[in-house]
């Protein structure tokens, strides 16, 4: 179509010289030592400090546990993660952004049931200041009335346009099918308890749940560790309270069930969310359980995107991964396929699930994603924005750089049949529950047939 | 942070080639730009490029299906690739012990990829879910990169949708492809980049040992996609199943990214004036003084900055409130963009914009992905991968008049206005 004349395909597949072997790997070097500072501030803050020093930026994560039981925790959190950098007795919106601005600083704010978050960065020159806006924000955000109200009204447009993405739909879908009514299902706020939160009531939450003990700060950058702990205990020593910060209830174990069809008509495309109690990354079957799931849907040469993406086409993008809350741990099977082939996909996901336990990982299948896993964990920590998501996942759970940089050593150690027992037992198809969320007209009549199905009535 | 040392070259049969060691972490990444994106693509055809994308990972002379995946991926690795308007790249950053495994898997898809009907066939099917995924089954999908080009963009190579209709991609042929890669995927039509922990002797050797003999073939003449600009404002439509609340979409033309690369920088800064941050002036007009919007943003380049060739889409965009009409937003916009022409910003308005590049760029480039990524293309586009490591400074240049130009030529009667309209009239 582009050229007058070319090869066929036939030809261009194929050289006189025919196939050549894979070059085999040469020798690896380690990862450099990472000088680090692991301390508990006075305040009760656990500040863990690394250097890495590739670029001249420091990252900041700061972790608050966050959760709370009152029917308008959600809204009132959520308010108050968008309007807590929105001013201070001595900063207004517009001097907090110029500021950051201009150290080349960001400053973000997330909640979510288990936890707030506050990440930053900056030119690591520049620290001095980037810490001086975060204890103000932490210590006296102030809440003015009119940003308090203009953030809520944003959040409540936000919160239309996400409860049409089918993605979040599904999520909420999943949480209610595993946790029915626990705290840790409310990650979207109800746009009319948004629309009721009062900057008074902002102003009490921070007060009572924006503290500093039980609370991490990870810190990664071109910076010395051990002079940067007493820098940070002067820049926050106005931060603190005797009160420690709120721990979410300890979720229920799940138990399998059937998947329930939850309606979307209309819908070309459906959601597969499944879902299984897992082990936490303490647990010393771990490394054996993260292998499995690699092997069966944990990266893209898994067994089930091998499967219902690159031979049947029915997905574009299918997935497994485990999801780690307090000292729980859940795997989530998620796949997104035409209404058409959802029963056919679920089926082969089903198939998948039970294949991995009754014909485990073969040795060449283990070998390959230990490789992935000691790799991509490698890839993932070589930047410092990366090093620090990564420590902050681990300081919230009270581990550290040890734990980082001992894992690969755990995962070479692993066992085939360590493997094999690990998805025997924690891949069972009866151990999953989920959802499929999608076209009724078009799913219902063969997802009944396929079986282990429930049917959301009257939604 | 000191300038790291670039190695280029190029081979007997073309290929460019570029070289960027540091061995501040034991990781390596290499990529393999085509000068050939979704603008290429013929009338009949739309979204092949990105299937023909899909098709480079199903298999060539030495390896069997799915065997590129395993061997990226039991060697410690990720991967992926890209299509764009002016090109497609292909990547995989791994543990530096795979660095002549990712030559090798770059070189043998060079040099003879297996392009056959069934994985043909499966991946028009994944390209489908792909689209279901991003597009058709999302609100929003396909705001403002599919929907805007047809309303700015009168000619079919920059006004069609890259990701291609059902019915061409249906259409797709195997003689299709045998000839798409016969005419654009030679050697002297790519850039090899190589960045990370190696070193630059042996790397050379390692280059010239995998792709030395991946025969020479002429490179296609590039076309130009010159078009005239608007000649007054042109509007469209379009009707979203999914979306509860109306958006808007405002695109401009820009100076040429690669020959007027100054006057593409006074509209990158002006980007960040208009909506980079609560202080941007967009942001504190429109959705904290007055407000009439829920979110805004303007941006130079559809997928980000100098991954174009001219002509190139500034863009404005906005998700708005039922009760604020587009001519409200577009009013506040053109009194913002006038009152920049006619006043310069200040040095410390200025100042905020470049600070904050300056550690973006940073931090972008300390991902060795996006690193290896930009050298490449901007070895393609620019022929200069070095310009990466000089943009901040490029950035910090622009003068408060270079931007008061670039708002000034942001005209009413030379721009696209798309209005996104909620199928369902209004939020459930």
């Amino acid at each position: 179509m582009t050229s007058a004349t070319h090869r066929s395909a036939e030809e261009i597949g194929r050289t006189a010289t025919g196939p050549r072997e894979v070059p085999p790997l040469g020798e690896q070097r380690a990862a450099a030592d990472l000088a680090h500072v692991d301390t508990v501030l006075g305040n009760g803050l656990r500040l863990l400090a690394v250097r890495k020093a590739n670029v001249p930026l420091v990252e900041f994560r700061l972790s608050i546990p966050f959760a709370g039981d009152d029917p308008m925790h959600p809204a009132t959190a959520e308010v108050l993660a968008e309007s807590l950098p929105t001013g201070t007795r001595r900063r207004d919106r517009v001097a907090i952004d110029t500021e950051l601005a201009l150290i080349g600083g960001e400053l973000a704010t997330m909640v979510d049931p288990e936890r707030l978050a506050v990440n930053g960065s900056s030119l690591a020159s520049e620290l001095p200041t980037l810490l001086d806006v975060l204890a103000d924000v932490l210590t006296e955000a102030s809440y003015v009335d009119n940003e308090v109200h203009r953030e809520s009204a944003r959040i409540g447009e936000r919160l239309a346009v996400a409860r049409t993405q089918p993605r979040v739909i599904a999520r909420e879908a999943l949480q209610r099918r595993r946790y029915g009514d626990h705290p840790y299902t409310r990650e979207v706020p109800q746009a009319a308890d948004v629309a009721e939160v009062t900057p008074e009531r902002v102003r009490a939450l921070h007060a009572a749940a924006v503290l500093p003990r039980g609370s991490t700060l990870v810190l990664v950058g071109d910076i010395d560790p051990d002079t940067v702990a007493a820098d940070i205990e002067r820049a926050l020593a106005d931060w603190h309270s005797p009160s420690s910060a709120s721990v979410l209830p300890a979720l229920p174990e799940l138990s399998g069930g059937d998947a329930l069809l939850v309606p979307r008509p209309g819908a070309v495309q459906s959601q597969i969310r499944l879902s299984a109690q897992a082990l936490p990354r303490t647990d010393s079957r771990y490394a054996a359980l993260q292998l499995a799931n690699l092997a069966f849907g944990g990266y893209f040469s898994s067994r089930l995107v091998e499967n219902i993406r690159e031979e049947k086409g029915y997905t574009y993008s299918a997935h497994s991964g485990f999801e780690f809350t307090g000292s729980n741990a859940t795997v989530q099977v998620d796949a997104d396929t035409a209404s058409e082939v959802t029963a056919a996909a679920l089926l082969e996901t089903r198939y998948e699930l039970g294949r991995l336990g009754l014909v485990p990982p073969t040795a060449e299948e283990v070998e390959t994603v230990r490789q992935y896993a000691i790799g991509s964990l490698l890839i993932a920590t070589s930047s410092q924005s990366g090093l620090a998501s990564q420590l902050s996942a681990l300081a919230s759970v009270g581990l550290g750089v040890d734990w980082l940089a001992g894992h690969p050593e755990r995962l070479a150690a692993v066992t085939a049949d360590e493997v094999a027992e690990a998805a025997l037992e924690f891949f069972a198809p009866k151990r999953f529950t989920g959802v499929v969320v999608g076209d009724p007209d078009t799913l219902e009549p063969k997802l009944s047939a396929l079986g282990n199905i429930a049917v959301e009535r009257g939604a | 942070m000191a300038v790291p040392e670039l190695t280029r070259l190029t081979l007997d049969n073309g290929l460019r080639v570029v070289l960027a060691p540091d061995r501040t972490a034991p990781v390596v990444g290499v990529s393999v730009h085509y000068d050939v994106g979704f603008r290429s693509e013929p009338e009949g055809r739309t979204g092949f490029a990105h299937l023909f994308e899909h098709l480079m990972f199903q298999g060539s002379e030495s390896l069997e299906k799915l065997a590129h995946f395993r061997h990226v991926q039991g060697s410690g690795g990720i991967f992926n690739g890209s299509t764009h308007p002016d090109y497609t790249d292909y990547f995989e950053v791994l543990p530096s012990a795979g660095l002549e495994r990712a030559l090798f898997l770059e070189a043998d898809r060079m040099r003879a990829p297996k392009l056959t009907k069934e994985n043909l066939v499966n991946q028009i099917d994944v390209v489908k879910e792909e689209i279901r995924l991003n597009v058709l089954n999302r609100p929003y999908g396909g705001f403002p990169w599919i929907l805007l080009p047809p309303v700015l963009y009168s000619t079919f190579p920059n006004a069609h949708n890259g990701y291609g209709d059902f019915t061409d991609l249906e259409q797709a042929s195997i003689d299709d492809c045998a000839a798409f890669f016969d005419t654009y995927y030679a050697p002297a039509n790519a850039v090899l980049t190589v960045a990370g922990d190696f070193e630059v002797d042996r790397a050379t050797e390692l280059i010239e040992k995998h792709f030395g003999d991946v025969p020479y073939r002429p490179v296609p003449p590039r076309p130009s996609f010159a078009e005239p600009r608007p000649t007054g404002e042109l509007r469209g439509s379009h009707s979203d199943p999914h979306a509860p609340l109306p958006a808007l979409a405002v695109g401009y033309r820009m100076p040429d990214p690669v020959n007027e690369l100054d006057g593409y920088l006074g509209n990158l800064v002006l980007s960040g004036l208009l909506a980079d941050g609560d202080g941007s002036r967009l942001q504190q007009r429109l959705v904290h003084r007055e407000p009439l919007v829920t979110d805004i943003n303007a941006g130079a380049g559809l997928f980000g900055p100098f991954e174009a060739r001219d002509p190139d889409t500034f863009s404005v965009t906005a998700v708005h409130p039922h009760e604020v009409s587009p001519e409200q937003v577009l009013g506040a916009l053109d009194e913002e963009l006038e009152a920049l022409a006619a006043t310069p910003p200040d040095e410390q308005e200025l100042a905020k914009i470049t600070a904050r590049w300056s550690a973006s760029l940073h931090s972008e480039h300390d991902r060795l992905i996006s690193r290896t990524l930009a050298l490449g293309s901007f070895e393609l586009l620019y022929g200069d991968p070095a310009l990466v490591y000089g943009l901040a400074d490029r950035i910090a240049a622009v003068t408060p008049s270079d931007v008061s130009a670039a708002a000034k030529a942001l005209r009413p009667d030379a721009r696209a206005v798309l209005v996104v309209e909620p199928a369902q009239g209004g939020t459930q």
